[in-house]
C-alpha cells in the first residue's frame, strides 16, 4: 500500500516544481514587459508562447494529480527549448546578424536582454525550460 | 488536500510578490521620472513653441504630442476643457514628439498653419479627422490636406510653402532632443509647473492639475 502513496508523491512534487517553475517565468517575463516595458522581441514573444500555457497546463495536472499532463506538457516545454537555443546563439553572436530574424522594431541581441547588467534574458528562459524538462522527464520516470 | 493547500498558498505567495515587486518598481520609477524632469528643467519650455492660456497664468501644463498618436486625440478635449475652465489660471505649451512615420510632415502643416494664426485650428482638425489619414500607424498628410479645405481663412499656398521652411525642422530636432532629455518616449507626456505625472492617466493629470491649481490660487 505504502509503495503507489510513495510515486505519487514524487510525482506531484516534480509536476509542482515543474509548474512552479513555469509561473515563475510566466509572472517574471510580464514583470519584464508590463512592469518594466521591456518590449518583448519577436523570439521572446515565441518562447512566451511556449511556457505561459505550460503555467496553466500543468496546473490542471495537479487537480487531480495525472501522470498525463507530461504528455502535453513535454512538447511545449520541448519547441520553447529549442527557440531558446537559437536565441541564446544570436545572443552571443554565434550565428551571423544577417539571419536573424528580428532586425525591424526591438533587436533580440541588444543589450535590452540583459537585466541589472549582469543577467540575461535568454540564459533564464534557458533556466526554465531545461528544468522543466528536467522534471518532466523525472515525472515520466516515476512510475 | 495538504497539497492542494500548498499550491493554493504557493499562487498566492507568487501574486502577492508580483505585485509588492510591481510597487516598489513604479514607486522607484515615479521618483527617477521626477528627478530627470527637475534636473533638465531647461529642457521643458522652448520659445518658440505654440502656447495657449494667459501669460500670467502660473500653472503651465507641457505637452509632448504626436499628431498621429490616437492617446494625443483622446487627450486633447480635455486639456481644451482645462483651458476653458481656467482661462486665467493655466496655459498649455505644445512641444513635439512625432514618432509615427510621416509625422514629421503633420507637424509641419501645424508649424506652417501657425504662420496664419491658424495653428489651433489646425490641431482639432487633425485629431478630428484623425482616423481617415493615421492608418496603420503611419501619417498620411496627402489624406489630411482635402480636410484643410474646410477650414476658413487658410491660404493653402502659402501654407505649402511654409511647410518647407528649414526652420521647422530645427524646432522638429529640437523638442526630439529635449522630449528625450526628460524622458518623455511615449505620447502624450504631460508636465505640470515642471512635474511629471506619477503614472499616466486622465485622473493623475486632473489630480496633478488641481493639486499645482491649489499650490498657486
Amino acid at each position: 500500500m505504502d509503495q503507489p502513496k510513495n510515486t505519487d508523491n514524487s510525482l506531484w512534487m516534480f509536476i509542482f516544481g515543474a509548474w512552479l517553475i513555469a509561473t515563475l517565468s510566466t509572472l517574471g517575463s510580464l514583470f519584464f514587459s508590463e512592469v518594466m516595458e521591456l518590449v518583448p522581441c519577436v523570439l521572446c514573444w515565441y518562447q512566451r508562447i511556449f511556457i505561459f500555457p505550460l503555467s496553466i497546463i500543468l496546473l490542471a495536472g495537479l487537480f487531480p494529480l495525472d501522470k498525463n499532463v507530461v504528455r502535453y506538457a513535454l512538447p511545449l516545454a520541448l519547441i520553447g527549448l529549442l527557440f531558446t537555443l537559437y536565441h541564446i546563439l544570436l545572443f552571443y553572436g554565434l550565428i551571423p546578424e544577417g539571419l536573424q530574424p528580428c532586425t525591424q522594431g526591438i533587436s533580440c541581441a541588444d543589450d535590452s536582454m540583459v537585466l541589472f547588467g549582469v543577467l540575461p534574458i535568454p540564459l533564464l528562459s534557458l533556466a526554465a525550460f531545461s528544468s522543466i524538462i528536467f522534471l518532466l522527464l523525472k515525472a515520466r520516470a516515476s512510475s | 488536500m495538504k497539497k492542494n493547500v500548498i499550491i493554493l498558498a504557493t499562487s498566492l505567495l507568487m501574486v502577492v510578490l508580483f505585485m509588492v515587486a510591481t510597487y516598489l518598481y513604479n514607486n522607484q520609477k515615479a521618483e527617477t521620472k521626477t528627478q530627470l524632469a527637475a534636473q533638465n528643467n531647461s529642457a521643458l519650455i522652448a520659445e518658440y513653441s505654440p502656447r495657449k492660456g494667459s501669460p500670467a497664468a502660473k500653472v503651465t501644463i507641457v505637452e509632448f504630442l504626436d499628431p498621429a498618436c490616437e492617446t494625443c486625440k483622446i487627450f486633447h478635449p480635455f486639456i481644451k476643457d482645462l483651458l476653458k475652465k481656467y482661462p486665467n489660471k493655466i496655459n498649455v505649451v505644445i512641444r513635439y514628439s512625432p514618432f509615427h512615420h510621416g509625422s514629421d510632415q503633420m507637424v509641419a502643416i501645424l508649424e506652417a498653419s501657425r504662420k496664419q494664426g491658424q495653428f489651433w485650428n489646425v490641431l482639432d482638425l487633425m485629431f478630428e479627422t484623425q482616423s481617415s489619414w493615421a492608418i496603420n500607424h503611419q501619417a498620411r498628410p496627402d489624406i489630411f490636406w482635402r480636410h484643410l479645405t474646410k477650414v476658413p481663412n487658410l491660404d493653402l499656398k502659402r501654407l505649402q510653402q511654409d511647410m518647407n521652411d528649414p526652420a521647422i525642422a530645427n524646432v522638429i530636432q529640437q523638442d526630439l532632443v529635449d522630449g528625450k532629455r526628460l524622458g518623455a518616449n511615449k505620447t502624450p507626456t504631460f508636465f505640470v509647473n515642471g512635474k511629471p505625472l506619477p503614472s499616466f492617466g486622465y485622473e493623475q493629470l486632473m489630480n496633478l492639475v488641481n493639486s499645482e491649481l491649489a499650490a498657486h490660487y
